[in-house]
């Protein structure tokens, strides 16, 4: 059947199972916005790129789902940017749509013309240039099959406007042509056997625990790997909810900002077990004295992560689950109980140190509100975050329990995504409770997305832990510039009447007393809601490996400000 | 210490640009990159000559990379074999009536051509492997070189042999099909 380049986007959006896609419209891509209406695919009219982007991406991440985000040419794909470095440096499956120029503009500088492939082939996993309406319907194919097969990523359309208005044959492709796209799945059985080799012999084993164990769905090969072989589990930033956070084997995140316990069993083990992560700067400290002990064995689906930052001793290339499920016959019983019995002295040593066992003193310290909401959540929401600070404090005490309701931009840090992410993830999950942590700074630049949570009824809470201040900034002045404050004191609008013109109900809590009652109130009233959280200024995130410092080396909570 | 990668592409717009870019941001030195159709018409080949500074971990780091590459079908790398390589320059030198049975001397020592005389000039071909070529070159210069082109290396493993392949590439290859040794650097 024939059918015009517009309607075969959207034909191959329904194909794909595409339930929503966020975006904004132009010049450009005026002939797909066209063709929309008379598909059943819902659009989230954003008031921003950036947010859009951010909203496919917490839509892909809280669903497994490929998210999709549209703009236009020119700026509104350049506003795309943030959005799809987000997504590419943690790895998930977004498919952006943008409108081109007409095939015979390009290269001319036309009205609203940029370069977007070649602006945007660093930061995506592949791109393609449509400028043809019969080449549409097998990119489209061949985007969705690489952003969500090997290593998830990002894949970027530029379709030109002639080919959304010309006309051709629609044909959708069972399979995607791509000769040079061979994931890897299996590892051979000779490097498996080097590894069960290495696992007989380490006393002090430790795995590491990444977003590849996520988004290979391999939960659970790890749970049972880790007790047959009683292995404690250090997580990443972004593996939190992977592996329980209540599990005796836990040891929660590791890293710069990582549990002190976790990096210590890092420092002495003998025998890491790294899991879908790949050994970022933010997890080693400096690489001279990483692990320094310990034979290595990685586990990675990307073949170019296999050495790149950690020389490893058995590298097993392929999907996670597929890895440790093949592992997990090979491998005896263990117990390790003289090695668990060492962290945990370092556990105990950590607790005495816990902000979490400080005497009340009235003021609001973030640490304790995240306890307060994983309180009366029941550590079942679906967390999004902005970056600093207030970040690291949740990864810290929001417990989590079960996969994919962690969504924080990890590999690229970026501000401004808790707001979005969060509606996207409604979307994936409206029966679900959705918290997101904002900063004050972050929350101030994807704040006008409010608005379009109203017109959606997206039914995210807000918290903004205000400091007046961009705090983690502030903190590494204070820590390694002498407390020179420079451009970190930040004048913040009145958030509650912020709030209030968005039409979005609001709160501030100052006091202690009000914690409790406030967080009740957003959970019980329907619709978006912002809680401004009046927090201590100055207080910084413990522990602290400083970047370039050895994993060991971390700046630890004064000892005797504990109760 | 160089290195020598062949690599089998898709004949797509950009995807030189694609290669290019990697190398750039991966920080990788590329020495010489060309690039050609071959006997496939949905098919280029590149020979990609790179600066690996830490060995064969540079090389595994080169080929995976060059694999996230979505057109990139096939790499080998063909330093430590047996192969042809070769490479081609023009040469202008500068050279009246006088001395150009001098020029034509060296040329002849070398298997080079003289492929264009005019008033006062000369154009030298030379094929061959970069020393060749290089020596050739340092003959030819105190008489005076105008202007130098260069292909950049090709190259072609000799007979059966085959390069190192680190990565499973083309279709039917697998991890299990690649030695371990050629994995672990
Ligand atoms: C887009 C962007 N710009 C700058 C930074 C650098 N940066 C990292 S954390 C931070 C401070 C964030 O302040 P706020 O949102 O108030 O959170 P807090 O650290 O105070 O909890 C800044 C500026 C960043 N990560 N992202
Ligand atoms: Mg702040």
């Amino acid at each position: 059947m024939k059918k015009k380049g517009a309607e075969i986007v959207w034909e191959c959006l329904v194909r794909e199972g595409v339930e929503v896609v966020f975006g904004y419209p132009g010049g450009a891509n005026m002939p797909i916005y066209d063709a929309m209406l008379n598909y059943p695919v819902h659009h989230v009219l954003v008031r921003h790129e950036q947010g859009g982007a951010h909203m496919a991406d917490g839509y892909a991440r809280a669903s497994g789902k490929v998210g999709v985000a549209m703009a236009t040419s020119g700026p509104g794909a350049t506003n795309l940017v943030t959005g799809i470095a987000t997504a590419m440096m943690d790895s998930v499956p977004v498919v952006f749509i943008t409108g081109q120029v007409a095939a015979h503009l390009i290269g001319g500088d036309a009205f609203q013309e940029t370069d977007v492939t070649g602006i945007t082939l660093p930061i995506t996993k592949h791109n393609y240039l449509v400028t043809r309406a019969d080449e549409i319907a097998e990119t489209l194919r061949e985007a969705f099959y690489i952003a969500r097969s090997g290593r998830p990523g990002p894949v970027l359309v530029d379709i030109c406007k002639n080919a959304q208005v010309e006309s051709c044959e629609f044909v959708y492709p069972d399979e995607p042509k791509l000769p040079g796209y061979q994931p890897v799945t299996r590892s051979p059985k000779a490097l498996l056997d080097d590894a069960v080799a290495l696992i007989e012999q380490a006393h002090k084993p430790v795995i590491l625990c990444g977003h590849g164990v996520l988004m290979s769905h391999a939960e659970e090969a790890l749970m049972q790997f880790a007790v047959k072989t009683q292995t404690p589990v250090a997580s990443t930033l972004l593996g939190l909810g992977a592996f329980p956070a209540s599990h005796p084997l836990s040891l929660g995140m590791m890293g710069m900002h990582g549990e002190a316990y976790a990096n210590l069993a890092i420092q002495n083990s003998d025998l890491i077990l790294a899991f879908g992560m790949r050994f970022d700067d933010r997890v080693t400290g400096t690489l001279k004295t990483y692990a320094p002990k310990a034979k290595k064995i990685h586990i990675e689906i990307d073949p170019s992560e296999i050495h790149k930052n950690v020389f490893v001793d058995v590298p097993l290339v392929g999907d996670v689950n597929t890895v440790v499920s093949d592992l997990i016959p090979l491998v005896d019983e263990y117990d390790h109980d003289d090695w668990l019995q060492e962290i945990q002295g370092w556990k105990n040593e950590t607790d005495s140190r816990d902000i979490m066992n400080w005497e009340e003193d009235g003021k609001l310290y973030v640490a304790h509100l995240i306890a307060d909401i994983w309180k009366a959540t029941g550590g079942n929401a679906i967390v999004t975050t902005d970056v600093g600070q207030h970040q690291m404090w949740t990864a810290q005490y929001y417990q989590m329990e079960k996969p994919n309701r962690w969504l924080t931009s990890g590999g690229a840090g970026t501000m401004g995504f808790g707001l979005p992410s969060a509606i996207g993830a409604w979307f994936a999950a409206k029966d679900q409770e959705i918290w997101a942590i904002a900063g004050d700074g972050g929350f101030q630049m994807t704040a006008a997305e409010l608005t379009t949570a109203v017109q959606e009824g997206a039914n995210v809470k807000v918290a903004i832990m205000n400091n007046n201040f961009l705090g983690m900034v502030r903190q590494w002045q204070e820590f390694f510039f002498e407390k020179r404050y420079s451009a970190v004191n930040m004048l913040t609008p009145d958030f509650v009447k912020l709030a209030d013109a968005h039409g979005v109900p609001a709160r501030r809590v100052t006091k202690r007393e009000e914690v409790e009652e406030a967080i009740e109130w957003a959970r019980k009233t329907q619709g978006p809601v912002v809680l401004e959280f009046r927090v201590e200024q100055e207080d910084a995130v413990y522990p602290m490996v400083p970047a370039g410092a050895a994993l060991h080396e971390m700046i630890r909570r004064p000892v005797k400000l504990a109760k | 210490m160089n290195y020598t990668f062949i690599a089998l592409v898709e004949n797509k717009p950009g995807v030189l640009n694609r290669v290019a870019s990697l190398f750039r941001r991966r920080n990788f030195n590329i020495e010489s990159l060309a690039v050609g159709r071959t006997e496939n018409p949905d098919v280029s080949r590149m020979t990609i000559v790179v600066d690996c500074p830490n060995g064969d971990v540079d090389a595994h780091r080169i080929e995976a990379n060059l694999y996230k590459l979505v057109n990139v079908i096939d790499v080998q790398d063909v330093t430590h074999q047996p192969s042809v390589t070769r490479d081609l320059a023009l040469i202008k030198v500068k050279v009246g009536p006088e001395r150009r049975a001098e020029v034509n001397g060296l040329a002849e020592i070398f298997r080079a051509r003289i492929v264009d005389v005019a008033a006062d000039s000369v154009i030298v071909e030379v094929t061959g492997t970069e020393d060749k070529i290089e020596g050739m070159i340092e003959l030819l210069r105190p008489i005076g070189i105008v202007e130098m082109v260069r292909t950049g290396q090709v190259s072609m493993t000799r007979g059966v042999n085959e390069g190192v392949r680190r990565m499973p590439g083309m279709s039917d290859r697998h991890y299990d099909d690649i030695s371990v040794a050629a994995m672990v650097p």
